[in-house]
């Protein structure tokens, strides 16, 4: 655990890319089986220890440290893992009796072990073995979330770095393959032969998209479809069995479960999870809004009310392979008729096919895309006719052009400390608009909150605002006298019980800071209801 | 009829009064009295009538003022009270004034005042850990012990420096192509980095900042031997490799880094205890040292006072406070404004 700890704490203070790659490749090749694979998988795809929660390191730090002082330094650090780490009661030993601290793979399976009674003792017992940095690098693997700035995607170049491998190589079998990847390492590692994936409905990395901004491009070249606001998700099917993946690559089968039987042939589809409803979509929708959709994510287990009420389907827009072909290397033009062909066989009820939105040319576009204010619609995808399907980013071939967010002025009203990069910054605004006339005596109601938009300069400008401005403090939130105005920039705004004004916005962030505005010339509430499109 | 208890000390949010001798302590806009307890500039603002302090201190606040070196540098005192540490003037109203040292950088001092029989200290900011740059805390038995929090969260324990300091000897060590560029506050911080280093056996040249030049020189007038020192300025870049270069905070990301061969960020901070600091600063090699108290020195310098209450100047006085509660110490905190606490 030593050297993963000098790891993270390496990493937590390195900047450059390429030195975070080195730091974690020496570490990949210094380290035994199954050690290094753990810690890959920890800084990759975090690992899940379902005895071990936020929740629980909170309940023994309270058991150990007083409530509020434990309140106040988590507010301070902002970050519950390394809280804890720094105020875990240490007991003074002598050298020769000092414990022996555990080794990444003997922490793995003492945590696997654990259950939501046992953790309360044998947590404690681990922790006792460590010193301040194998506390955090302890605790932020067994709630599977390091937040150092390493992407699992990073990680994985760095283990394809590290052994001379590809890297796409890599994330194809990286999805067939679980912690510690025995195999994967006798690959790369050690040249035996590649993991044998046939069989296994594996996970193939999306293919992305730029945005458009001042882009011109010619309808010959590029065909237009609608972005659909749901989530992205890849379906497979290979050896009798069916995933669904999202954007991330998570396997989220068990959230849709109702989507596993309609895909029964060998074929790997790319489209937009949806819940079927009628309020969004027009002629062309059928879609339930994103709130209904939002019910049914992150769900491990799903009611059957659930899936009456709120049954999935996926907009389809690609094909990868078909019947055990690679379809990925072909022209879109060639897959979309494979896939339009392909809607035969797959039943209505769980798939439909995305629609070309025809235009003259790019103005008449520009035109359609304006007009469109459905809500579930987040703007236009441009895909180049001659594109094959390639993972990532590849400039020129896809685009997407979101629709111009909507604007209001809002008066800020509370400030929290963020946490992570922004702890101790006054970073999470909460800001409202006025419930009438504000020169008659109007009152302020919070219809928002958001968190970015903002540079750091700004961010420090209004940090120093916010505690220069205080009226009242409530633990780590700040009232302020509410003389700052921003511009904020939404997508779209909706009826909603949850807060005092009933409206919720989705995506709000500070698109300009008005140091200039005076207060009471923000935007009242009846302006924000007005663009209500429910 | 007698006063109440303590009715002639009173905190404002400019400073403490001192009510019979109409002098204040540290205060944040010009008074006719000042006494000040070090001189760092959030302590030690110029154009009082009269400041009292130790003679060390006022030769800061003189060189500061007269450089100009603070963005916010008031003018030179009107009339300057040398007090020595251990010596006690007696101030118009039967005010009795001691200046203790308080251990937190050359010249520092808490502020023991005495009137009608009561015993108040004001400890400034203090640490009770060893600096060589400045004779240690002594702690005072009194009746209020107005004490500064700026390190007071459980969260921060600062580790004896000599295992920070060979962090920094050995990534020096380990990266003979690069320099060490260390952040440390230029009053103190600076000087005791640079004597501990001398301490530890490192002999080599230290290249500084030109904004520290003066104050390491005014250090090693006061006979603190802070061995060779050499410009940044006067050097070429190559010269610097391998070497330890030390600047302010500020410098830290400023252009004027770049003329530093391949620098490896560090600063010299009790903030770097918490990683999350360390990353917004985008410091490299984190060197938790601090010249303030960290939360067991607050709390045990408290327990071996023993007043009968404490005030809590500034900080996580919030914090502090509750400590005190849960000990049954009477306690407050006071809203002193103008404090800063973000290069320790």
């Amino acid at each position: 655990m030593e050297q993963f700890a000098a790891l993270i704490d390496a990493l937590v203070y390195t900047r450059s890319r390429n030195e975070k790659l080195r730091l974690i490749g020496e570490y990949l090749r210094a380290t035994p089986d199954p050690d290094r694979g753990w810690a890959l998988a920890a800084l990759s795809d975090g690992l899940d220890f379902p005895a071990v929660k936020s929740s629980t390191i909170r309940t023994l730090l309270k058991e150990r440290v007083d409530p509020v002082l434990w309140t106040l330094s988590r507010d301070f650090v902002g970050d519950t893992a390394e809280t804890a780490s720094l105020l875990w009661p240490q007991k003074p030993t002598a050298p020769e009796e000092a414990p022996s601290p555990p080794s990444v793979s003997e922490t793995v399976e003492l945590l696997k072990g654990m259950t939501r009674k046992s953790v309360l003792t044998e947590l404690p017992a681990l922790l006792d073995r460590l010193d301040v940095s194998g506390r955090y690098a302890l605790l932020k693997l067994a709630t599977g979330a390091m937040r150092i700035g390493i992407s699992a995607r990073l990680a994985k170049v760095a283990f394809a770095d590290a052994f001379g491998v590809p890297v796409e190589e890599v994330e194809e079998y990286w999805h067939g393959l679980a912690p510690p990847y025995p195999e994967l390492f006798a690959w790369a590692a050690e040249g035996a032969d590649p993991p044998d994936m046939a069989g296994i409905p594996l996970f193939k990395p999306f293919m992305l998209a730029h945005p458009l901004e001042d882009t011109v491009v010619s309808l010959d070249d590029y065909v237009a479809e609608w972005k659909w606001d749901g989530i992205r998700v890849q379906l497979v099917h290979a050896g009798e069995e069916t995933r669904l993946f999202s954007r991330g690559g998570d396997d989220i089968s068990h959230t849709f479960p109702e989507m596993l039987p309609a895909l029964d042939f060998p074929a790997i589809l790319d489209g937009e999870l949806l819940v079927q409803g009628t309020t969004q979509g027009g002629e062309t929708g059928g879609a339930a809004s994103f709130n209904a959709l939002q019910q049914r994510l992150g769900r491990k287990t799903v009611s059957k009310k659930m899936l009456a009420e709120s049954p999935a389907f996926v907009r389809v827009y690609d094909v990868l392979s078909l019947d055990g072909e690679n379809l990925r290397e072909k022209p879109w033009e060639e897959r979309r008729a494979i896939l339009e062909a392909l809607m035969a066989r797959l039943p209505p009820e769980r798939f439909d096919l995305s629609a070309i939105v025809e235009a003259r040319d790019f103005e008449h576009l520009a035109q359609i895309r304006e007009g469109a204010r459905d809500d579930a619609i987040e703007g236009l995808m441009l895909k180049r006719r001659d594109s094959p399907y390639v993972p990532g980013r590849k400039t020129g071939l896809w685009y997407k052009w979101k629709r111009d967010p909507l604007l209001i002025d809002c008066v800020l009203m509370y400030a929290q400390r963020g946490s992570g990069k922004r702890s101790s910054f006054y970073s999470d605004y909460t800001f409202g608009c006025w419930d009438g006339d504000p020169d008659a005596g109007a009152d302020l109601l919070p219809v928002g909150k958001a968190y970015s938009g903002f540079t750091d300069a700004e961010l420090k400008k209004i940090d120093r605002h916010v505690r220069q401005n205080t009226v009242n403090r409530f633990g780590p939130v700040r009232e302020t006298d509410r003389s700052l105005v921003f511009e904020v920039a939404f997508d779209s705004v909706h009826a909603s019980k949850r807060h005092k004004s009933g409206l919720a916005m989705r995506f709000p962030r500070i698109h300009r800071i008005r140091w200039d505005k005076p207060p009471h010339e923000a935007d009242r509430i009846e302006a924000l209801r007005a663009l209500v499109r429910d | 009829m007698p006063a109440a208890p303590f009715s002639w000390i009173q905190p404002h949010p400019h400073g403490i009064h001192v009510v019979p001798a109409d002098a204040w302590v540290d205060p944040s806009r010009p008074v006719d009295t000042a006494l000040v307890t070090h001189g760092h500039a959030d302590h030690a603002r110029g154009g009082h009538g009269t400041t009292y302090a130790t003679p060390e201190t006022l030769a800061i606040m003189e060189l500061r003022y007269r450089t100009g070196a603070e963005d916010d540098a008031g003018e030179i005192p009107h009339q300057a009270e040398p007090v020595r540490y251990g010596e006690t003037v007696r101030l118009k109203g039967g005010v009795d004034v001691t200046y203790i040292p308080a251990g937190h950088v050359l010249g520092s001092a808490q502020i023991l005042l005495e009137h009608a029989g009561e015993r108040i200290v004001v400890t400034g900011d203090y640490k009770r850990r060893p600096d060589p740059t400045c004779p240690p805390f002594e702690v005072t038995p009194c009746d209020i012990f107005i004490t500064e929090a700026t390190f007071g969260l459980p969260v921060f324990t600062h580790p004896p420096i000599a295992g920070e300091m060979a962090k920094l000897t050995e990534r020096l060590a380990a990266h003979p192509d690069s320099c060490v560029l260390v952040g440390a506050y230029a009053l103190g911080k600076a000087q005791r980095v640079i004597a501990e280093l001398r301490a530890a056996g490192h002999t080599d040249p230290i290249y500084l900042h030109g904004a520290m030049e003066k104050m390491c020189r005014l250090y090693e007038e006061h006979g603190v031997d802070l061995g060779e020192l050499r410009l940044v300025s006067d050097h070429d870049k190559e010269d610097m490799r391998g070497h330890i270069v030390v600047c302010p905070p500020s410098a830290l990301n400023d252009r004027w880094s770049r003329r530093l061969p391949d620098p490896i960020t560090a600063m010299a901070s009790g903030w770097m205890r918490v990683r999350q600091r360390a990353r917004q600063r985008n410091v490299e090699l984190p060197l938790i040292i601090s010249d303030h108290a960290d939360w067991g020195e607050l709390t045990d310098t408290i327990r071996e006072v023993d007043p009968q209450e404490t005030w809590i100047t500034h900080g996580r006085e919030e914090a502090l406070l509750r400590w005190c509660q849960l000990h049954q110490r009477p306690a407050r905190a006071l809203a002193l404004v103008g404090y800063e606490d973000e290069d320790d």
